[in-house]
């Protein structure tokens, strides 16, 4: 699904490099966990992935089912199929939480050459949607995330990821700022749409989220590298001993 | 030296290309004055304080440049509302196209009419806004307006009005160069709501003077026609009286220069007045709101909301003065006037003024200019959004801003769906 080879990347504006040569291969299906110290260059990952300004890629590539996406718009790696659930959700005064989503579901149709939905198709769907994420039809109507709760601005994450039907779904820090039944309602979510063809990237700090959303292969980053590669375990053993100790293994 | 010279010399060429149109004694008196108090404070120039952003060379031209007419290929605004539908064509009004001039609760007659008859209450009021709004910053083109006018109309509210008026103002002729006029008064208690939508001509100098007497509401929405090369010199001389209610709001999209002064004065107590304006501007445009309100009552409210969407060298001028008088007490004067600049080459010009001679007031304003905001376009792009039509959203939710100031929701949606349109055509 997604393969990323070598990849190197600096900030435009100074010369600093954060991601030192990454690899990582997340196959049709897989749920795969990153985890890290602060700094480690998680986050630019998947806005470099997603295709956030800013950054220069200075060698290696990512591909999208074969393809590859670096030199594609934001908004064409999307309509590819690829989403990111940000760490902090943007908030847009002035548009509506609904007129967002139907625009971006309908632009992402018409990119691939499905027919748009009707109003009455897409309000249908975005009810059920959010029901199972408890987002009543005052959060649909609000601004986009304006005035949400922490909770309430990652539950919208993933109502966006649930109408936009991804096959490649980055969550970055989905579980900062959550508490304990928030994280279980964001979990359950993420897991309701796990499928075959469908596959996740999960960024977290702490091994809690991974009680819920269970990966199948976990990596350590860090220093701008995937340092380690383990299964759920090496998550547990992080929990544990921090990540000291698998910093003075690869120093 | 030289500069005040031309000053003057410029008004008395006004004067005489502009003669009085007459009428009886009281608007003859109206009109002399009108002409002596433009002669006194002579023709705006690039060098007067309140016109150092905005060049007034091409308003006070002898010979107005002309203007292509638009080719409209949208439905006119207002089109969806049950109003009384008034027509201009540059400037004259044409009655064939219009409603008849009935409606209960208003009384509505011509101007030129009213200027030949002796009516009491537009004899007492006929210039008397605009000559107090001429202190202490001078409005020559509304002197002007006074001292030539023949066009436009008396309106005299006494109930709630049925339905609203609309002056609808067509520009046919490429060189039309024109003046308007209207005298509104609202008596107490009354309601009335005023649209107004169309170019009117090349140039345009239109003058309104709203009087609102208490607890009286005025509801104003006017949508500034779309030929690029308009240009206009617009005023609003709004008195508000005890309880009563004032809202305007403008919008404006092309047109090379337009001018819109609004000059408010709260004379009784606990009253609300709101002036706001939605702009965008593209290429050789400029646009300038100037706004003086003047709070001399207890416990009245005044709100400023202007937001402008400028690009291509598009310039957009703000200059919103709030000034509380001393016993003004409870004032509560907001003021916000933003920019957002979609390029380089743009410019925004603004310049917010308080003076405040009381003591418990709250006035608070702001200003801003920026770019579009990258994060919130990373964010919709990432959703699958191209980037013009995420620009297109974020840049009519900060026009929004100012839309929402107008209190009928279905006008306001008109507004709206204006301005989307006009997005989505740009893009062809």
């Amino acid at each position: 699904m997604l393969k990323i080879n070598d990849l190197r990347v600096a900030l435009k504006e100074e010369d600093k490099q954060i991601l030192k040569g990454v690899n990582l291969e997340v196959g049709a299906g897989e749920v795969h966990a990153v985890m890290g110290p602060n700094g480690s260059g998680k986050s630019t990952l998947s806005y470099v992935l997603s295709g956030k300004g800013g950054y220069q890629v200075t060698s290696g590539n990512a591909t999208l089912e074969g393809a590859d996406i670096l030199d594609l718009e934001p908004e064409e790696r999307a309509a590819a199929g690829l989403f990111l659930a940000f760490q902090y959700p943007v908030e847009i005064p002035g548009v509506g939480n609904m007129t967002f989503l139907r625009t971006a579901v309908n632009a992402q149709r018409k990119s691939r050459g499905e027919p748009e939905l009707s109003a009455a198709e897409f309000l249908k769907e975005v009810r059920a949607k959010a029901k199972s994420l408890k987002i009543d039809a005052e959060m649909l109507k609000r601004p986009v995330n304006v005035g949400f709760s922490g909770g309430e601005k990652k539950r919208n994450e993933i109502l966006q990821m649930a109408m936009l039907e991804p096959k490649m779904c980055i969550l970055d820090e989905t579980d900062s700022g959550l508490d304990v039944d928030a994280m279980k309602l964001v979990a359950e979510g993420v897991n309701a749409l796990r499928s075959d063809g469908r596959s996740f990237l999960v960024i977290t700090h702490y091994q809690r989220l991974l009680d819920h959303i269970k990966p199948d292969v976990v990596h350590i980053m860090a220093g701008g590298k995937i340092i380690k590669t383990g299964g759920p375990d090496l998550a547990l053993e992080v929990e544990t001993n921090g990540y000291a100790d698998l910093l003075a293994e690869v120093a | 030296m030289a500069i005040v010279q031309a000053k003057y010399d410029s008004a008395e060429a006004l004067i005489a290309a502009n003669p009085a149109p007459g009428g009886v004694k009281w608007a003859i008196q109206a009109q002399a004055a009108a002409q002596a108090r433009l002669r006194e404070m002579g023709a705006p120039h690039r060098r007067d304080e309140y016109w150092k952003y905005t060049n007034p060379a091409r308003l006070v031209a002898e010979i107005a440049q002309p203007a292509a007419l638009f080719k409209a290929d949208e439905e006119r605004p207002f089109a969806e509302v049950d109003r009384l539908r008034l027509v201009f064509r540059d400037g004259v009004f044409d009655p064939e196209d219009s409603d008849p001039l009935e409606l209960a609760g208003v009384e509505i007659e011509p101007l030129a009419d009213v200027l030949q008859k002796d009516i009491h209450w537009a004899a007492m009021h006929y210039g008397q806004l605009e000559a107090n709004g001429q202190n202490p910053v001078p409005r020559p083109m509304a002197a002007l307006n006074t001292a030539c006018a023949n066009t436009g109309f008396v309106i005299r509210v006494t109930g709630k009005a049925a339905k609203p008026v609309s002056m609808v103002y067509l520009h046919r002729n490429e060189t039309s160069d024109i003046t308007i006029r209207h005298l509104i008064r609202l008596e107490e208690g009354t309601d009335f709501t005023l649209l107004e939508n169309g170019p009117a001509a090349a140039r345009l100098n239109k003058v309104m003077e709203v009087d609102i007497a208490d607890g009286a509401t005025f509801n104003h929405v006017r949508a500034q026609g779309r030929d690029h090369e308009r240009q206009a010199a617009t005023h609003m001389f709004a008195r508000l009286g005890k309880e009563s209610s004032f809202k305007s709001f403008t919008l404006t999209i092309n047109g090379v220069l337009t001018r819109n002064e609004a000059v408010i004065e709260f004379t009784g107590d606990d009253a609300h007045a709101t002036v706001a304006g939605a702009c965008a501007g593209d290429g050789d445009f400029l646009h300038d709101d100037t706004v003086f309100i003047t709070h001399d009552a207890v416990n009245c409210e005044s709100r400023q909301v202007f937001k402008k969407v400028l690009r291509n060298g598009a310039t957009g001028v703000f200059q919103g003065k709030i000034l509380v008088q001393p016993g003004a007490q409870r004032t509560d004067g907001y003021q916000i006037s933003q920019a957002l600049l979609l390029d380089d080459d743009s410019t925004f010009l603004a310049k917010p003024e308080l003076e405040i001679y009381a003591d418990d007031v709250a006035c608070s304003h702001g200003s801003t200019c920026g770019a579009i905001d990258e994060t919130a376009l990373f964010y919709l792009t990432s959703r699958g959004i191209p980037r013009t039509q995420a620009q297109d959203m974020l840049t009519l939710a900060f026009l929004g801003e100012a839309i929402d100031e107008i209190e009928d929701d279905a006008i306001a949606d008109d507004i709206h769906a204006r301005l989307e349109g006009w997005m989505e055509r740009r893009h062809g």
